[in-house]
């Protein structure tokens, strides 16, 4: 927990000599220190939080599609799948991070995989529950319409799958963004980095605590209504029922 | 490498199979600690609100706003707010535990069959009786799977607190310097254990309440 302050853009806590009264008794929040340090501190690691959760959610939706079709369409490979994905996400993240270390390095390439790894216990059930969803009635109609295999699934299935499949996305996001900050006990990246430092301060510094994390809720429940908007627009005959 | 980070891990688990049981012990105490006062909280309120019917967007917005929140900032507030220690680390776990029995419970009483519920109430029973003898059993599975959840995120997340110096396997999951890579790793394995163990007692204790309640006839 080390070396946090170098990594980190220059001095964190306040000059107490300086600071206003707020700073200087450690208030819960001071105006004055967010603005000083929004540019510097807090807007860099809400970028590469969002950055990091983009790129875990959509690498790890593609990765459990392809095991999802696998385990859905080979239904003696469902169990395994299932509970190889199960198996990762019972890992604790920071043993997680820091195995991964092992083979890829103090790098946001760790970060990633880890939190890749996470998203596919949600995804993997998700789509498969949704695909599996679609009642045996649609199906066989779906056959009398002279549908082959093939146009059964990208036609029928698929899109009855959606509604899961969209609310497995709104979970892992949320919880991408949560995991994310926990990386930054290895290494000063994301919203999870000035938490971090705020904690590894003799006294812990609560402004850049509460900012920090503030941050971090705000965006997981940014992330989860924008989401929930994509849901209703993309699957509009579900408001019907 | 991994093969002999394999072996490592298991020779630690046998060398030192004293400190472990007494980590694990440390987080179990931790953990289940702020399970049984998260659900001491969570469960009157869900069974009250879905008894009443109201406060959907409150279930709603409680479960969404406690997936949101990162789990690592509210034990740091736990540790702001009350220093290094046993209670800060608790009440921060009690706020992570509570959503997901609150939700769960909340839409498992909601969702109970309102004719058997008038049923009830025409046979002149009142309403604490119809919440205890009708609309709890009935819900039970699905309030004893929202437990289940609570308690294996706690579980996880207490390991978190070892970060911070909060005692238990965590302790040996933040310390690779003293313990090594296999020591993190064996730790990691109790806390899966751990938690695995906990989620099957309470899978059992669901599937036992769903049998009870599948129809008879």
């Amino acid at each position: 927990m080390t070396g946090f302050r170098v990594a980190g853009g220059g001095p964190v806590i306040p000059n107490f000599g300086h600071g206003s009264a707020c700073l200087k008794n450690n208030g819960w929040f001071c105006p004055e220190w967010v603005r000083e340090h929004w540019g510097d501190i807090l807007q860099p690691a809400l970028v590469q939080h969002i950055e990091l959760t983009v790129i875990a959610v959509s690498v790890g939706f593609g990765i459990a599609f392809v095991l999802a079709l696998v385990g859905f369409r080979f239904r003696l490979l469902n169990a395994p799948l299932g509970a190889f994905t199960d198996f990762l996400y019972a890992i604790p993240s920071i043993a997680l991070f820091q195995l991964l270390v092992v083979f890829t390095g103090l790098t946001v390439t760790t970060i990633e995989v880890a939190l890749v790894s996470y998203t596919l216990f949600v995804f993997y059930r998700n789509i498969v529950e949704g695909l599996r969803s679609v009642p045996a009635e649609v199906l066989e109609s779906a056959r009398g319409m002279g549908l082959t295999r093939r146009q059964t699934f990208w036609r029928v299935e698929l899109p009855l799958a959606v509604p899961a499949i969209l609310a497995g996305v709104r979970v892992a996001t949320v919880s991408t963004i949560s995991i994310a900050t926990v990386a930054a006990f290895l290494l000063y990246y994301g919203l999870g980095g000035p938490i971090f430092q705020a904690l590894s301060e003799p006294d812990i510094f609560r402004t850049e605590l509460v900012a920090a994390s503030g941050l971090a809720i705000l965006l997981a429940l940014a992330a989860d209504s924008l989401l929930a908007l994509a849901q209703r627009a993309l699957t509009p005959w579900s408001r019907l029922g | 490498m991994l093969a002999s980070l394999f072996v490592d891990t298991f020779q630690f688990i046998g060398d030192n199979a004293q400190l472990l049981l007494q980590k694990a012990a440390e987080t179990a105490e931790l953990a289940f600690t702020a399970l049984g006062i998260s659900i001491l909280l969570a469960l009157p309120l869900g069974l009250w609100l879905g008894h009443r019917h109201r406060g959907l967007f409150f279930a709603l917005g409680v479960s969404s706003v406690g997936r949101a929140l990162p789990s690592v900032a509210i034990i740091g507030f736990g540790i702001a707010w009350l220093g290094v220690g046993f209670w800060s680390n608790t009440i921060a776990l009690v706020v992570l535990g509570i959503p997901p029995t609150l939700t769960n419970t909340y839409f498992a009483v909601e969702g109970v069959d309102r004719d058997v519920v008038e049923a009830a109430r025409g046979m002149g029973l009142t309403e604490p009786q119809i919440l205890a003898r009708v609309e709890l059993p009935l819900g039970l599975p699905f309030v004893l799977a929202g437990i289940r959840i609570s308690a294996v995120f706690v579980i996880a997340t207490a390991t978190i607190a070892g970060l911070f110096g909060g005692g238990g396997l965590g302790d040996i999951m933040a310390n690779q310097a003293a313990y090594g890579l296999a020591g993190v790793l064996a730790a990691a394995v109790c806390v899966s254990a751990l938690a695995l163990l906990t989620a099957g007692v309470l899978g059992l204790a669901r599937n036992a309440a769903s049998h009870r309640m599948a129809p008879s006839a």
